[in-house]
C-alpha cells in the first residue's frame, strides 16, 4: 500500500490563537495527509515526544507569541537528541524577516509567514516523506 | 531484526515505526510481527466507544492517571475516520491527553481508519500487538461509535466501555440498542450537567429490558471526566470485568476467537496475493475471463483448475 504522509501540527508557547494552525491542518487533510493535531500550549518536550510516538514525517510549528527564536530551535535540538532529526520541521506564525535565516541555520526547513498560500505549504509537505 | 530487539527493550520509537510499517502494509512489518507474536497476549485490551464528543478521550485521559498510580504502563490507540474522498484525516484525540505525552509509561498513537469501513483500521490489530509486546497493559482503543465499528471493537477487546452523556433523548434509541449489547461497563459522562441521574436510570432500565440476564451485569456509572470525578470507579469496574472473564473462561473463548480470526485473515491475504501474483499478473486470468465470456468455460471449473496446484500441495 502507498505510504501515507503524517504531519504533526503543534502550537508551542503561550499564545491562544490556533486558527491559523487549524486552517493549515485542514488543508493538509484535504490533500490526503494524516494530520495529528495536539492543541495549544505545547512544550518542545511534549511536541517531540508526540512526534516520536506518532512517527510523523514532518512537524509544523505555529507560534504567534514571539518566542519562536527559542521554541523552534529547541524542538530541532530535542529531535536530534532522540535520533529523530530526519523529521522535517517548518514554522509559521509571526516571524520577522530578519529571524528567518537564523531559524534556517538552526534547522528549521521552511518558514511560512502570514499570507503564505496554503498550496505552498501542501506542496512543501508532499516532499516530506521520511526514509525507512 | 534490529527493530524487534529495540522494541522488546522498550524503545517507543521502534514501536512507533513498526506501527507505521504495519499501517502502510510494508512487507518488512510481516517479519517483525511474526517475531513479536510470542511476546504478545499479555495485556488487557479495552475498547472505548460512544457518540461523538461524549468525552471518550477525556475519560481515557483521566483513566490513564489512575492506571499510572497503580503502576501500569498504558497504551492508547485513538482511531478517527479517514475521509473517503481525500484519504486524509485530522486526528485530534490527543488534545485531551497531552498531560501524558512525556510520560515514558504511556504510549499514545492516533490512527485513521484508512478506508476500513469496519471502523477499526486493519493496522489496529497489528498496533495492539506491537503495544502488547512493548509491555503496555492495559491497551485502550478509542473509536467513535457509529454503527459497524462497535461490532469490530468488541471483537478485539476484552472489555468494552461505553461513554454516554445526559440528555441524548429518544432519537438515539437505535444507537443505544446496538451499543447495549456490547458494553461491559457503561459510564454517563458530563455528570456535572443536568440529567445525569435520569440518564443512568434510563440506561439501567434499558439494559434490564433489552438484555438477557447475564452472569456479568454491566454496571452503569456516573463520571465527570473533566475534573476526574468517578473515573476511579470506572477503572475498578474494568478491572472487575477482566477478573470476571478470566475466572469464567470467557477470556479464553475471546482470545481463541481472536486467534482464529487473525489466522483466517492471514490465510485469506496470502491466498489473495497468490491469486494476484501467480494468476492475474501472468495473464492467465484474462485468458480465462475471455473463455468464460465466450461460454467455452464456466467460472467454477476455471477456479478449480487454477487452484489445483494449491490443493495438490495439501
Ligand atoms: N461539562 C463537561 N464537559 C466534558 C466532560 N468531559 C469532557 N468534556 C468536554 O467534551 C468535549 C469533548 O470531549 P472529548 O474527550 O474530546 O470527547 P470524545 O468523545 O473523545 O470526542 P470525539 O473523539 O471527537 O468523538 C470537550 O470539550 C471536553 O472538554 C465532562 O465531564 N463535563
Ligand atoms: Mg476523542
Amino acid at each position: 500500500m502507498e505510504r501515507k504522509i503524517r504531519v504533526l501540527i503543534a502550537k508551542p508557547g503561550l499564545d491562544g490563537h490556533d486558527r491559523g494552525a487549524k486552517v493549515v491542518a485542514r488543508a493538509l487533510r484535504d490533500a490526503g495527509f494524516e494530520v495529528i493535531y495536539t492543541g495549544l500550549h505545547q512544550t518542545p518536550e511534549q511536541i517531540v515526544s508526540t512526534a516520536v510516538q506518532e512517527d510523523v514525517d514532518a512537524i509544523g510549528l505555529s507560534c504567534l507569541s514571539g518566542a519562536h527564536m527559542t521554541l523552534f530551535p529547541r524542538v530541532v535540538e530535542l529531535l536530534r537528541e532522540r535520533g529523530a532529526d530526519d523529521i522535517i520541521v517548518s514554522g509559521g506564525g509571526i516571524v520577522p524577516e530578519e529571524d528567518v535565516p537564523k531559524l534556517k541555520t538552526a534547522g528549521i526547513a521552511a518558514v511560512f509567514g502570514p499570507g503564505t498560500p496554503l498550496k505552498d505549504i501542501v506542496e512543501f509537505h508532499k516532499k516530506a516523506l521520511r526514509k525507512r | 531484526m534490529e527493530i524487534v530487539e529495540r522494541l522488546l527493550k522498550g524503545d517507543a520509537g521502534a514501536a512507533a515505526r513498526l506501527i507505521s510499517m504495519a499501517e502502510d502494509e510494508d512487507p518488512r512489518a510481516v517479519k517483525a510481527l511474526s517475531a513479536l507474536h510470542a511476546h504478545t497476549g499479555k495485556a488487557q485490551i479495552i475498547g472505548v466507544t460512544g457518540p461523538p464528543g461524549a468525552g471518550k478521550s477525556t475519560v481515557i485521559d483521566q483513566a490513564v492517571k489512575v492506571y499510572r498510580k497503580k503502576g501500569c504502563k498504558v497504551g492508547i490507540l485513538a482511531i478517527d475516520p479517514t475521509s473517503p474522498f481525500t484519504g486524509g484525516a485530522i486526528l485530534g484525540d490527543r488534545i485531551r491527553m497531552q498531560q501524558h505525552s512525556t510520560d515514558p509509561g504511556v504510549f499514545i498513537r492516533s490512527m485513521g481508519t484508512r478506508g476500513w469501513t469496519g471502523g477499526l483500521s486493519k493496522g489496529t490489530a497489528s498496533a495492539i500487538k506491537i503495544l502488547d509486546a512493548l509491555g503496555m497493559d492495559p491497551i485502550i482503543v478509542e473509536t467513535v461509535g457509529a454503527g459497524q465499528s462497535e461490532v469490530e471493537i468488541v471483537r478485539s477487546a476484552h472489555s468494552v466501555l461505553i461513554v454516554e452523556v445526559p440528555g441524548l433523548g429518544d432519537d438515539i434509541q437505535a444507537f443505544k440498542a446496538g451499543i447495549l449489547e456490547i458494553g461491559d461497563v457503561f459510564v454517563v459522562n458530563k455528570a456535572d450537567r443536568e440529567g445525569a441521574d435520569k440518564a443512568v436510570a434510563e440506561l439501567r432500565a434499558m439494559l434490564e429490558t433489552c438484555q438477557e440476564p447475564r452472569a456479568w451485569a454491566p454496571p452503569v456509572l456516573k463520571a465527570s471526566a473533566r475534573d476526574g470525578a468517578g473515573i476511579g470507579e470506572v477503572v475498578d469496574a474494568l478491572d472487575s470485568h477482566f477478573a470476571f472473564i478470566k475466572q469464567s473462561g470467557a477470556k479464553d473463548l475471546k482470545d481463541r476467537a481472536s486467534a482464529e480470526r487473525e489466522f483466517m485473515e492471514v490465510l485469506r491475504d496470502r491466498l489473495a496475493k497468490y491469486i494476484t501474483e501467480k494468476v492475474v499478473r501472468k495473464g492467465e486470468f484474462d485468458a480465462l475471463v475471455e473463455r468464460i465470456l465466450r461460454r467455452q468455460l464456466d467460472p467454477y471449473s476455471a477456479a478449480e483448475k487454477l487452484l489445483e496446484p494449491i490443493e495438490k500441495g495439501k
